[in-house]
């Protein structure tokens, strides 16, 4: 279905996961994920043509409640369990990247 | 009189006064504190909140009120549903000590029914694994064999009821999660229909796939228990808006004239042991009155190449949000993006970045349509086979697990050897129907084997009406 899947896919994707993998994980992972990708051939002996996707096991569409006013989340004891927090607000690191 | 062995016995005793929650609390609890040192059932015991709400259920029925069909029933909760104040896990170093500021849908359910919540279950890391080996703290072991791995990843909930640590628990079912450890544990586990229970506040793995279900010693405390937990939802937008019909209330109608389907292209990889068992389960059924109706289910054999693909492309987008900035753990960089990669890198384990790093590919520009789009063809496929054979069948049986429990270590360092362990639970939810593993007598090695129950969609009336039958026959 594609080319064996190579290390530098493995870097790039770990990249999009935001994974800071190791070298070791990216060879290792290139060979596991590999063998995946192929165990997926099996399907390529179903004709998929005209088969619709599906998303749902339970078909809802638009479901929609009540506009109810209802307590939200105590924003004391949700920042206390944050790993930094100043004035009532989340603190992180600096968002315009060193990295570009 | 003998002291109740079910959860019915045990809520009307205490609601006689025949017995106190708080006795049951401390009985638990003791057993907790002799044998959960060997068997880490537990992430953590909440021991002073047990002991408090079993006073409080005690305290209601001093007072003449009603506490609930769960009257003083110690209850184990998966370690990845969220109980407010108390640490919710999932069995992660990145969530390691936090504490989610709600309780779960169901969380509010077992409290309203009278319920005594006695702990938090271990799980293989974001439920991700068929062993409970996958825990960041350390495994569960299978309480009729401690060198042998419980199953899971409810491995703990199964545990702690079959060790008598709590007399029910709960579980969440993804692939096979709840109904195979309930199998290598020799427990009744069940998976209902998707959208039967609320996942409000349940952890999202694979938010398609993902049901919560009881473990429980009998088929009539499973029943209990769904007729409990289960029901719409407000707060969670893929929830049945129905109403659903008391399961406790059709155990006794027999199986007379019903039809149990044998899957004739069900894929190999059973033991001989299991097989037996299975074979053994139809005659008792054909005894009761049932009859025996050959169905095929040509998909079910694609079940787990289609799973292995939609399972991570739905966990890497639900767990992007583990980003170290609003709760859980965070290694320190010098920008966001740097401080996401640490942190993500350092707080999940092995097999769960592996899923992210499949899903994320499967999901990536380029791939989508050969991966993603074409598993969910494949899902179609499944379902729509199984809808045949439900025209033919009202339930089907197969093994729950392919093996009995299996040693530590036994799957090595393949994660497909661990995967096949869910080979005949996976189609069921890819489909969305329920399933139920019921202890069926024993394999190899004199351990637990579990029969599945399969039915469509909302049929756990009938499921449960041929799991009960089961289990008089094991009687």
């Amino acid at each position: 279905m594609s080319d064996r899947l190579t290390a530098a896919d493995v870097t790039k994707v770990a990249r999009l996961a935001r994974l800071d993998v190791t070298a070791e994980e990216v060879e290792r992972m290139t060979a596991q994920l590999a063998g995946m990708l192929e165990h997926f051939a099996d399907v390529d002996a179903l004709d998929l043509a005209d088969v619709e996707p599906m998303t749902q096991p339970y078909p809802l569409v638009n479901v929609f409640r009540e506009d109810v006013v209802r307590p939200g989340l105590d924003r004391e004891e949700v920042l206390a369990e944050a790993p930094l927090a100043e004035d009532g607000r989340f603190r992180v690191p600096p968002v315009i990247g060193l990295e570009g | 009189m003998a002291a109740p062995t079910t959860a019915r016995g045990i809520a009307a005793a205490v609601k006689a006064g025949t017995t106190t929650a708080a006795d049951f609390a401390e009985q638990h609890l003791l057993r907790i504190a002799e044998r959960d040192g060997e068997i880490h059932a537990f992430n953590h015991v909440m021991a002073d909140q047990a002991r408090a709400a079993a006073a409080a259920v005690d305290a209601a029925v001093a007072a003449g009120n009603d506490p609930g069909p769960l009257a003083g029933v110690t209850v184990a909760l998966k370690d990845n549903m969220c109980t407010r104040g108390i640490p919710t896990t999932c069995s992660s170093k990145i969530l390691e000590g936090w504490r989610p500021p709600y309780d779960a849908t169901i969380v509010e359910k077992l409290h309203a029914a009278g319920a005594v919540v006695i702990g938090k279950t271990n799980l293989d890391e974001f439920a991700m694994g068929s062993s409970t080996e996958n825990s960041a703290f350390g495994p569960t072991k299978n309480p009729h064999d401690t060198s042998r791995v419980p199953g899971g990843s409810s491995g703990g909930s199964a545990a702690s009821v079959a060790a008598g640590f709590s007399q029910m628990a709960l579980g969440s079912d993804t692939g096979g999660s709840i109904r195979q450890p309930a199998a290598l544990c020799g427990v009744v586990g069940v998976k209902p229909t998707y959208g039967y229970v609320s996942r409000f506040g349940l952890v999202a793995f694979a938010s398609s796939l993902d049901q919560i279900g009881p473990f429980t010693t009998s088929v009539e405390d499973a029943a209990l228990m769904l007729d409990v937990i289960g029901g719409h939802d407000p707060l969670d937008s893929t929830s049945i808006p129905k109403e659903h019909p008391s399961l406790v209330g059709c155990l006794d109608q027999g199986v007379e004239g019903l039809r149990v389907g044998r899957i004739t292209d069900l894929p190999e990889g059973a033991d001989p042991d299991v097989l037996e068992r299975l074979e053994v389960a139809f005659e008792a059924l054909v005894a009761a009155g049932a009859t025996v109706v050959d169905v095929q289910v040509p998909a079910f054999t694609f079940g787990l190449t289609a799973y292995y693909l939609i399972a991570p492309a739905e966990a890497s987008s639900n767990l992007a949000r583990y980003d170290g900035v609003r709760y859980g753990l965070r290694v320190d960089a010098p920008d966001t993006n740097g401080m996401y990669a640490a942190t993500r890198e350092a707080g999940f384990g092995d097999e769960v970045k592996r899923r992210i790093m499949l899903g994320t590919y499967a999901l990536s520009a380029g791939y989508y349509d050969a991966y993603y789009g074409k598993a969910l063809k494949v899902r179609r496929l499944i379902h729509d086979d199984f809808e045949r054979a439900y025209q033919q069948a009202d339930v089907l049986l197969t093994p729950a697990s392919p093996s009995v429990a299996f040693p530590f270590g036994a799957k090595g360092d393949n994660p497909l050897a661990m995967y096949l362990c869910d080979t005949y639970t996976i189609p069921t939810n890819l489909a969305g129907h329920p399933g139920m593993s019921v202890p069926f007598g024993t394999g190899a090695h004199g351990l637990p084997v579990g029969v599945q129950v399969l039915a469509g969609t909302l049929q756990e009336p009938t499921m449960f009406r041929v799991a009960a039958e089961l289990e008089r026959a094991m009687a």
